[in-house]
């Protein structure tokens, strides 16, 4: 695998026993891995299985209940307010001030980074740039989306979280979304993302941590992950052809860029 | 660079103004309100006491006491209905007396009956008719006694004060209301919306700590309502004649006031937010707290107004205090070292609300 090569393996984020009980229930159950410097990071799973909460953790968010986590050689613990200068955070649902444009709103980011921006050119990067008056409420779930990832990107961070982006978007919008997130990697920047998409998982991420109850079940390149399962005899019941439906539907009605 | 935390608050307090000015709601609560209040006060004519009434359609109009009436100013007298029409409005109240003076043919001389109708529906207006009618006898039979010393002369010296308008005891009122309203009710609904719409938790995620959050939200409410605050007293005193004892001096007391209410009144919003389950919670736990103090803090009429077993009420409430104090430094001239107690009990309320709001203030 080609691309693989310009990922270094040195550990940007290491997890190690990370635990997190609310009350009685268990939601992450002492689960360790790392993320490397540069690459794109999937953590996988259906809902429930912890992915969130994990995320929360290493973004200063919430706190654990037992374990260590280290970011870019900082400890959560101790050195939570670095940790925060250096990631950009995209919440699962966030909102923003509703009334307030994207350039004022970019303005409001900048200021709380400290970190003096030309707003247009960052909506021209996420393809805003013609929505640059309008208010947050007034964009598609995609637009949404791409807004999102341009305010975590305000403070140039060594590592961008991106929780559940695609939900609920439909197919243009996710491409879209996954050409933004490889340029995000392009420019140098550790990607984490939370999916529960296969196939997003497959084609966007270096490797995946695949979750389950809490726990991580499951490490590697999808394509090693796949060929593993290959080698232990699995075989899909019905014969793959060489594209699906969403292909179909993609070359129907276009994969340009459409303003939702 | 070293990471700056005012810088981060300044932000927020940019984004937090432009928001609010936006915001319908604020607008309305921060200024149209008061201003119509103000307006309606503002053209109403106080001081002089007009009584309006009627004279009996077969009244005798030769007679000194009649002329008595109809010169003196303070009287309306209509003489353009009919019997029937004087008794329906005499009973609602639109008429406060008829006056039916008759003439008492004696064998050689004559006297007059004086009858006057008063109704309950115009109590206290029926006395002062009853009052200056008994005056205007009094002179008529004094004169007809041809007594030109009389035992008795009231001599009345009237001492030059301030004229007290409406708009003087009205435009303190108001502005403390509306900081009231905008403290409260924006400040209880912009905190639970943060929270709910994870605005705030977007700004946890990045490197600004919590308290300069908080601060840069209130700066920005204060920031709008003061300059209501600047607005509507400028405008009572220009249009309205609103009185500012000490020119610009008083202006700026009244602003030191508006900002130290607000302070408090933004704490009762922060416990309401912190307290309320749901949106539609917030506008009736926001009502208990500014709906008594709209009534019985003195915002239309006085506290003194109000029966005594209500009055340790009116005396407890942050609003009460606040009005009293405006009212003194805009009219009676006093500084503010002179508003000690009112100053105190604002404070107090300050403590008060602020330690309660810490305790159920949340976050998430």
């Amino acid at each position: 695998m080609l691309y693989f090569c310009n990922v270094q393996t040195k550990p940007i984020i290491t997890v190690k026993d990370l635990q997190k009980s609310y009350g009685d229930f268990h939601a992450v159950k002492g689960i360790s891995f790392e993320v490397y410097n540069g690459e794109i990071f999937g953590l996988l799973g259906p809902n429930g299985a912890g992915k969130t909460t994990t995320l929360e953790i290493i973004e200063t968010l919430r706190e654990k209940s037992g374990g260590s986590v280290m970011v870019d050689g900082l400890n959560i613990d101790s050195q939570a307010n670095n940790i925060k200068q250096i990631i950009g955070v995209q919440l699962q649902a966030a909102g923003y001030y509703p009334s307030l444009s994207l350039t004022e709103l970019l303005d409001l980011f900048a200021g709380l980074y400290n970190m003096p921006i030309n707003t247009l050119e960052m909506l021209s990067r996420v393809g805003l740039e013609d929505k640059a008056k309008a208010k947050f409420k007034e964009l598609s779930g995609g637009q949404k989306q791409r807004f999102s990832i341009a305010t975590t990107l305000i403070n140039k961070p060594k590592i961008i979280f991106l929780d559940e982006p695609t939900t609920g978007l439909d197919p243009q919008a996710r491409r879209n979304l996954w050409d933004l997130i490889r340029e995000v990697k392009a420019m140098g920047t550790t990607v984490v993302i939370t999916t529960h998409y296969m196939d997003e998982a497959e084609q966007l991420c270096d490797r995946v941590a695949v979750m389950e109850g809490g726990k991580v079940i499951a490490l590697d390149t999808p394509d090693t992950l796949i060929d593993n399962l290959v080698a232990s005899g699995f075989e899909r019941k019905k014969e793959v052809k060489k594209a699906n439906l969403e292909d179909v539907f993609l070359s129907l009605t276009g994969q340009e860029w459409r303003d939702e | 660079m070293k990471y700056s935390q005012f810088k981060a608050m300044m932000a927020i307090a940019k984004a937090s103004f432009r928001s609010i000015t936006r915001s319908p709601s604020a607008v309305v609560f921060t200024l149209v309100f008061p201003l119509i209040f103000i307006t309606v006060f503002g053209f109403l004519k106080g001081g002089s006491v007009t009584l309006n009434v009627a004279l009996a359609t077969h009244s005798d109009q030769q007679n000194s006491v009649y002329m008595g009436l109809i010169s003196n100013p303070a009287f309306s007298v209509h003489h353009d209905m009919d019997s029937v029409e004087q008794r329906t409005l005499l009973l609602k109240g639109k008429l406060d007396a008829i006056i039916d003076i008759q003439k008492v043919q004696l064998d050689s001389s004559s006297t007059y009956d004086v009858n006057l109708y008063t109704t309950m529906a115009s109590a206290e207006k029926g006395i002062i008719v009853r009052s200056m009618l008994e005056h205007l006898i009094d002179k008529s039979n004094l004169s007809a006694a041809k007594i030109i010393s009389p035992m008795a002369t009231l001599k009345q010296q009237e001492l030059k004060g301030r004229t007290y308008s409406t708009i003087d005891f009205i435009l303190p009122g108001q502005l403390g209301f509306s900081l009231l309203s905008t403290g409260v009710f924006g400040t209880a609904f912009v905190f639970f919306n943060l929270r709910q719409t994870l605005v705030i938790k977007r700004f946890f995620a990045t490197p600004i700590r919590k308290p300069y959050i908080v601060m840069g939200e209130a700066l920005a409410r204060m920031v709008f309502a003061l300059l209501g605050a600047a607005f509507l007293i400028t405008l009572g005193h220009y249009a309205f004649g609103f009185t500012l004892i000490n020119g610009l001096t008083t202006f700026a007391e009244m602003l030191f006031l508006s900002a130290m209410g607000l302070i408090v009144f933004m704490g009762f919003g922060f416990v309401v937010s912190g307290i309320a389950k749901s949106e539609s919670t917030i506008p009736p736990l926001a009502n208990i707290i500014t709906l008594p103090q709209f009534l019985l803090s003195g915002t239309f009429f006085g506290v003194e107004n109000f029966p005594t077993w209500l009055q340790p009420i009116c005396k407890m409430l942050p609003l009460t205090y606040l009005n009293d104090a405006m009212r003194k430094v805009a009219f009676e001239g006093a500084s503010l070292l002179d508003l000690g107690p009112q100053l105190a009990v604002i404070a107090l309320w300050g403590v008060i609300i602020y330690a309660i709001a810490v305790k159920v203030f949340r976050w998430e």
